[in-house]
């Protein structure tokens, strides 16, 4: 049989963003996948010219809708270790529990997405009417459900009642009773793992060599999650990352599901053990040096390189998202593919192409 | 930094890549930095047991400097990125996009820097047009 090049994207039924691959087929088996990007890069980093470092919040925020708040504190951070900012530890537990909102209903979208590839459509809708109650959480804590603009430099915009906690812990048991009603179906359907199980494969080796991040490289058996540097407080609660082993479509989407569950319990611990008290250092000065900010954002590790020469400008700022890191990781995974694998095996990295065209 | 750097010069750049990754760490990224007078720095981020290491390269507008693809194969992307944004071009890359991973194949500056590789036999450097209001 003659090799034959078919496209896959930009626009394609699964994706809901531009990415593109061309893929070399033989009869209906991948052979080779080579991919495009560009199609709507931005340009955010330039915005560091004609924005100042404040203002450049909103811009972060407005990188991936999905998870506006973790790049926005992804910056914040960096920018207070180079400024030397004390921020105030109740910020510290308030920014746990807005971020920890966002991995739930970004999963939750996620694996809504990852059904609806293989067909299974009640089963997306059924995780997506689990992910309105986590923005009707974000509505309600911050005034939007998506870019919920909480971040500041030196803390957080706004605090949450004793009455406001003690609500997100209320919805929050009917999320996890409602998630965990989903668990059989997602985990032990007969279809669910004729499609996931082997597809996809990504050795722990393979993971290591490219660079491979979040619940990619968590799937495929590496320990490797960015809370366990102990950002924001994180270490002051109990967290242990979820690893899988076997490395294919069904241990990534197993590994996301373990985590909704864990973002649940690190939620419950920040507002047991959320302190009384300031939530914004004023800030004083202009930054200067130039410094390395990593968290864990849903689909992985989010760098930050930012380069300050104390004006109101930043000098530099880079941003490295999770599904760029994964992109050579997907490139090895689709050769040995069925052309109809594609599509699961493409969104079981979680790709947003809004981050990764920044 | 907070974290350490260590700076390498162009020829030497590949072998401490190479031990690095034999010492185990992980790459993570690569970032540009464009300085005044045509002059760049490439950092180089790794990371092992959650540490960042950093390598740093300078380099200057129209010479090449050497891929670590060969060695870290992910590196392609971000160094193919480099190269559509800053002009820098990269020896032995293992997918050279040349230049169209963002930018047309007829764009001749490149977003982030004053002068570009991407001249009319693209190897001649190109002034940055001037940008009226600017």
């Amino acid at each position: 049989m003659l090799k034959t090049i078919i496209p896959f994207g930009p626009q394609h039924p699964v994706l809901l963003e531009p990415l593109h691959l061309k893929l070399t087929v033989e009869d209906e088996i991948i052979t080779d996948a080579f991919p495009a990007l560009g199609f709507i890069h931005r340009g955010l980093e330039m915005l560091v010219n004609t924005h100042d470092f404040h203002q450049m919040i909103q811009v972060v925020e407005r990188v991936c809708g999905i998870c506006s708040m973790m790049h926005a504190m992804c910056y914040c951070q960096g920018l207070e270790d180079m400024m030397g900012i004390a921020v105030p530890p109740r910020a510290k537990f308030l920014r746990i529990i807005w971020s920890e909102l966002h991995r739930l209903h970004s999963h939750l979208l996620w694996l809504g997405l990852f059904a609806d590839s293989f067909g299974f459509e009640s089963l997306f809708m059924q995780f997506w009417k689990i992910r309105e109650k986590v923005l009707d959480l974000n509505e309600a804590t911050s005034g939007n459900r998506i870019i919920v603009a909480v971040n500041a430099i030196g803390g957080v915009r706004g605090d949450l009642s004793v009455e406001q906690l003690n609500w997100i812990l209320a919805e929050l048991t009917w999320v996890e009773k409602e998630i965990a009603r989903l668990e059989s179906t997602l985990l032990s359907d007969y279809s669910v793992k004729k499609r996931t199980v082997g597809r996809g494969v990504l050795t722990t080796e393979k993971a290591f060599e490219l660079g491979a991040v979040g619940p990619t490289a968590r799937g495929s058996g590496l320990a490797q999650d960015m809370r366990m540097l102990g950002y924001s407080g994180i270490d002051r609660l109990d967290f242990e990352p979820v690893v899988e082993t076997d490395g294919d479509c069904y241990a990534r989407s197993k590994v996301r599901f373990r985590e909704l569950h864990q973002s649940i319990d690190l939620i419950r611990q920040a507002i047991a053990k959320i302190p009384a008290g300031e939530i914004r250092t004023r800030v004083r000065g202009r930054p200067e040096g130039e410094i390395c900010a990593r968290i864990e954002q849903p689909r992985g590790e989010l760098f930050y390189y930012l380069k300050a020469n104390r004006t109101k400008n930043l000098e530099r700022m880079r941003i490295r998202t999770p599904t760029f890191a994964n992109i050579p990781a997907l490139l090895s995974m689709l050769p040995g593919m069925w052309l109809s694998d594609v599509p699961v095996v493409v969104l079981s990295i979680d790709p947003c192409i809004s981050c990764t065209e920044r | 930094m907070q974290q350490d750097v260590i700076t390498v010069s162009s020829d030497r750049l590949v072998g401490e890549v190479a031990r690095i990754r034999v010492e185990g760490f992980r790459f993570v990224t690569m970032t540009c930095v464009a300085l005044e007078d045509e002059i760049f720095h490439i950092h180089y981020h790794f990371d092992r047991d959650f540490m960042l290491k950093h390598l740093r390269l300078a380099t200057s507008m129209g010479s090449s400097v050497p891929s670590i693809s060969p060695v870290y194969v992910a590196a392609f992307l971000v160094e193919n990125e480099i190269q559509d944004l800053f002009g820098i071009r990269f020896k032995s890359l293992v997918i050279d996009y040349d230049r169209t991973l963002y930018l047309d194949g007829g764009v001749m500056v490149t977003p982030f820097c004053k002068y570009s590789v991407n001249g009319p036999d693209r190897d001649t450097p190109v002034a940055r047009p001037t940008v009226p209001g600017t």
